[in-house]
């Protein structure tokens, strides 16, 4: 591994962060891992729950194939092994809302082996994180404490909906870097279609495995910080419980083995049970369920229909469009935006889309709180404005005001240019009789220049402003020049 | 009336068929009989008016020409089995009057045949014992008593309600289910037959679990043929039952040929254990001349890890009631006691909910499965688990069926082992390496004690050989011409 770069300073030297994530994706399906009950989500309370969920006497579980093949299809997506016989266990432990007693999980025999994924940082720059494993494993419901003074009540809603486990090697070493491993691995999830990834929902939350030591030292006690469930709260609770275990350390004291839970409103972490009070989870292979056991033809098959993934998405617009790895990154971050672009650089200067894409459109989109799919200015609206810019019609500064009115009546840019007289001026003996105009009203200022060469700034103002923008800058910095004897 | 009690299940039919009786004239004779036999405390909540419901509507379908296999016979079931609308206990206070909206797919089988429900049948809490004494409903007494004894005996468990319905003419028949005998030890103590399938045989859904590796459902019957005319009803695959296998069912009761000349009988010597009582001896001796004289060949066989299917069984078989069991929490249904927190409701509502022997195997369950004593107890014990079954593996390359006693003696007094575990789990020692190998077994009742009480031998088949198995339980039933009945003493309590 190349050096760390990422060095915390403390009172007493330098200390390195070492961090490993267990995600948890809830696996994109019509019905739960081993029930066919559904899993909308904000459904009323106790709707999607089936006499498997609730845990009924004498019910049995069934795994639901689609999971099966979604989780198959995430290993192949994460560049991971796919074990062909895997194993569901029973992890024991009694909370209100597990029904059974027991989440069903894998845990000796997952279905997903090693594998790894490339995460994108700051400046193009790239780092590979390995993958421990992916398992199947059933969800449990929600205790829910606020509605009662003194009693809970239980939702049962998401009792038995699939999850991915995710677990990385422990890998990364910045705070950067786990956010940019949360975003690689929800993009792909995105990509393959088997997990929403929407973290507001939960359909995606983290788990993070943060530790500190002196650089070239063995790996130092870690906590886990349970159930974080944004990628800015992945940071923050790191950067916090990094800084806690290093003056902890400093004060010589040491690091507890412990899980802990991150308040976002106070932007701590806070110790939720020691190792001593963890459970004994109990497992044992479930005698309900025989081991799962899948053909290579069916991971063929799946590995056959895998899309275009984000890394190679990024390598062919690097390739195939000429643009910067930084911005094939942000374009391929999510699969709609990369769609939109490759469909607005099918009508213009894919370099000039990029841009347009990244800057104006995405811009535009944040501050009206619009998404791709409900942006008032599609990807051909978007391509024949870049075209009027390329072919002279509009200057950039211009294309920018269009752009603004475009978003705003959902126009095609050639109406709003017509409409509005917005034609750049490319006409020279137009603007060489406006110059010839400013020259002649200023002739204080035609003096200073001579001197101060920088002044002629002021002259492209004035004949900008004469034009209404619409004079062509390269003419008019040429002409001027040429008037002006600079 | 009550002489239609006497029939068994296949000459009811036959009389049903020729309409020589009506469903409910047989229903009503059932009826009669379980009112008449309190004292045994063999049904824990009957269902007469349903019984009579679905017996006129059995008597419609046989007058329209429509009857199933099982057409207006009157059974009763375990109260393992989830009964839509009829309440289902496992006979433990844990699951209070919980009432099921859902019906276990081998009684939904059974009445998809036009069979009658009778109602529920006593047990031991769970299926967790060896004499249904362990019943929240309290003891069910075995209709045979001793020669010269007025002691109440136990019928055997756990389905001591099913065998007892069945020895007493409460029923046609019952379903019961077997972990480790609990089919075949209590019908070898009442006299009748019981038929453990092979595992995966019959769906598990909707029956109450107690060790989903072992547990088995099947008849107790008055028959060979009777538990070969039912097991074709209660078995089949089942999606939701993914433990249940997919092959064809069988007419089993096809398989009754009564010819065995050359077929091959397997005598285990690890059986003949230490201290066996000499009439145990001698029936299994006659059982083997039986056989013999009936043209098959006679093999003696090794079973050599016989003695660990014990312990392996008392540490699995826990191991997974201690998960099965952890759904009764007092949160969604079955009893509540409620406390100033979760963690109280969680213990008073168990403390109250289960019995001495159901705690027991939960404790064991969860110390065997704990972080340390994990590979030392449950990993051992799968093991001893592989190497019993491919002890019946290699003796099945020898021989198409095992014969063994049933049980090492026959029914023993209530209280009588109730505070001595380990005697009571001793009852199970020929029964148990069957469950943990997935094998069939049926038990034959062959000869009375010198108390004169029956005494019951087994026969183990190859895994799906059923039909073999009842080919020769067949044989040996009519060899040993057991037609002893119990006294019935019951009626003028």
């Amino acid at each position: 591994m190349s050096e760390n770069k990422n060095l915390v300073e403390g009172a007493t030297g330098s200390w390195e962060i070492v961090l490993g994530l267990e995600i948890h994706a809830q696996v994109l399906s019509d019905a739960k891992l081993f029930s066919s009950a559904p899993t909308k989500f904000g459904a009323e309370q106790n709707t999607q729950v089936s006499l498997v969920d609730a845990a009924m006497p004498g019910m049995l579980p069934v795994i639901n194939e689609e999971c099966v093949r979604k989780a198959v299809r995430t290993g192949l997506g994460i560049k991971s092994k796919i074990n062909l016989r895997s194993v569901f266990d029973r992890k024991n432990y009694f909370y209100p809302d597990l029904p059974q007693g027991y989440q069903i999980s894998q845990f000796k025999y997952p279905i997903v082996g090693e594998g790894e994924i490339e995460i994108d940082l700051k400046g193009g720059a790239t780092k590979r994180i390995g993958i421990e494993r992916l398992h199947l494993e059933q969800d449990a419901g929600k205790s829910i404490h606020d509605q009662h003074p003194s009693l809970s009540y239980v939702d049962l809603n998401r009792s038995g909906v699939a999850l991915m486990e995710i677990v990385s090697k422990p890998d990364m070493r910045s705070s950067e870097e786990a956010q940019a491993y949360v975003k690689k691995v929800r993009a792909i999830l995105r990509y393959l279609g088997t997990c929403d990834g929407n973290m507001e929902e939960g359909s995606l939350r983290a788990d993070v495995n943060v530790s500190v030591r002196r650089p070239g030292e063995p790996l130092g006690t870690r906590c886990e910080i349970k159930n974080v469930n944004s990628i800015r709260f992945i940071g923050q609770a790191i950067e916090h419980e990094a800084r806690r275990q290093i003056d902890v350390l400093e004060d010589g004291g040491s690091v507890r083995l412990e899980t802990r839970l991150f308040d976002p409103k106070k932007g701590v972490t806070r110790a939720m049970r020691s190792k001593e009070e963890a459970h004994d989870y109990r497992y044992f292979p479930d005698p309900d369920l025989l081991p799962l056991v899948i053909s290579q033809e069916m991971v063929d098959a799946l590995a056959a229909d895998l899309p275009e993934l984000p890394d190679e998405k990024k390598a062919r617009f690097v390739r195939e469009y000429g643009l910067s790895p930084y911005d094939a990154g942000v374009l391929v971050s999510e699969k709609v935006s990369a769609a939109f672009f490759e469909s607005v650089a099918s009508e213009c200067d894919p370099k000039l889309a990029a841009n347009w894409v990244t800057g104006e459109f995405f811009g535009a989109l944040r501050k009206a709180g619009a998404t791709i799919e409900t942006s008032p200015v599609s990807a051909k609206q978007l391509g024949e404005l870049i075209n009027l810019i390329s072919d002279d019609t509009l200057s950039g500064r211009i294309a920018k005001d269009v752009f603004e009115i475009m978003f705003e009546t959902s126009d095609d840019a050639a109406k709003i240019v017509e409409e509005r007289g917005l034609r750049q001026v490319t006409d020279l003996g137009a603007i060489e009789k406006v110059i010839d105009e400013i020259i002649a009203a200023n002739p204080d200022k035609v003096e200073q220049v001579k001197a101060k060469p920088k002044l002629m700034g002021w002259f492209v103002g004035q004949v900008m402003k004469a034009t209404g923008g619409k004079a062509n800058p390269s003419s008019v910095n040429g002409l001027l020049s040429k008037k002006l004897g600079l | 009336m009550s002489d239609l009690t006497k029939l068994t299940l296949s000459d009811a039919r036959a009389k049903l068929m020729s309409k020589e009786i009506s469903a409910v004239e047989l229903t009503q004779a059932h009826v009669e009989a379980v009112e008449a036999a309190v004292p045994l405390n063999a049904y824990v909540t009957p269902t007469f008016e349903k019984a009579l419901d679905m017996a006129k509507a059995s008597d419609e379908r046989i007058a329209k020409g429509e009857a199933g296999s099982l057409e207006g016979l009157p059974l009763g079931i375990k109260d393992l089995f989830c009964t839509e609308g009829v309440r289902t206990t496992a006979c433990s206070n844990i699951l209070d009057e919980f009432t099921p909206t859902y019906e276990s797919t081998v009684t939904s089988n059974l009445w998809r045949d036009g069979a009658v429900m009778l109602g529920k049948l006593n047990n031991d809490e769970f299926a967790m014992g060896s004499s249904n004494e362990t019943s929240r409903f309290g003891p069910c007494i075995n209709p045979w008593k001793a020669s010269g004894s007025d002691a109440d005996l136990v019928p055997g468990g756990s389905s001591g309600g099913s065998s007892t319905a069945v020895a007493a003419h409460l029923a046609l028949g019952a379903t019961a289910t077997d972990t480790g005998g609990s089919i075949r030890q209590p019908a070898s103590f009442t006299g009748t037959v019981g038929l453990k399938p092979t595992y995966g045989r019959c769906s598990r859904w909707g029956i109450t679990a107690f060790a989903s590796s072992l547990d088995q459902a099947g008849p107790i019957t008055r028959s060979v043929r009777d538990a070969a005319i039912m097991l074709t009803s209660m078995s089949g695959h089942d999606a939701k039952d993914t433990t249940s296998v997919d092959i064809a069912v069988p007419d089993f009761e096809a398989a009754l040929t009564g010819d065995i000349r050359g077929l091959k009988v397997g005598i285990p010597k690890e059986y003949r254990i230490e201290g066996m009582s000499t009439e145990i001896e001698k029936l299994w001796s006659d059982g083997i001349d039986w056989l013999k004289s009936a043209g098959a060949e006679i093999v003696n066989v090794s079973l050599p890890h016989t003695k660990y299917a014990l312990p392996a069984y008392y540490i699995v078989a826990p191991a997974e009631a201690s998960s099965n069991l952890a759904r009764y929490d007092g949160v969604r249904y079955g009893l509540r006691v409620t406390g100033d927190n979760i963690t109280e409701m969680y213990e008073k509502t168990r403390a109250a909910g289960f019995g001495d022997e159901v705690r027991r195997r939960i404790l064991i369950g969860t110390y065997v499965l704990s972080a340390g004593y994990y590979d030392a107890y449950y990993i051992k014990a799968q093991k001893v688990r592989t190497l019993i079954a491919q002890d019946f593996a290699e003796a099945y390359k020898q021989v198409d069926v095992l014969l063994t006693p049933t049980t090492p003696t026959a029914a023993f007094a209530i209280g009588e082992k109730i505070d001595d575990p380990l005697s009571m789990y001793l009852n199970d020692v020929f029964t148990v390496p069957v469950n943990l190998a997935g094998l069939p077994g049926i038990s034959i009742p062959a000869g009375l004690s010198s108390e004169g009480l029956p005494l019951g031998l087994q026969l183990i088949g190859r895994t799906f050989d059923e039909e073999t198995l009842l080919r020769v339980a067949g044989v040996l039933e009519e060899a040993a011409g057991f037609n002893a009945e119990p006294s019935t003493w019951w009626r003028n309590k």
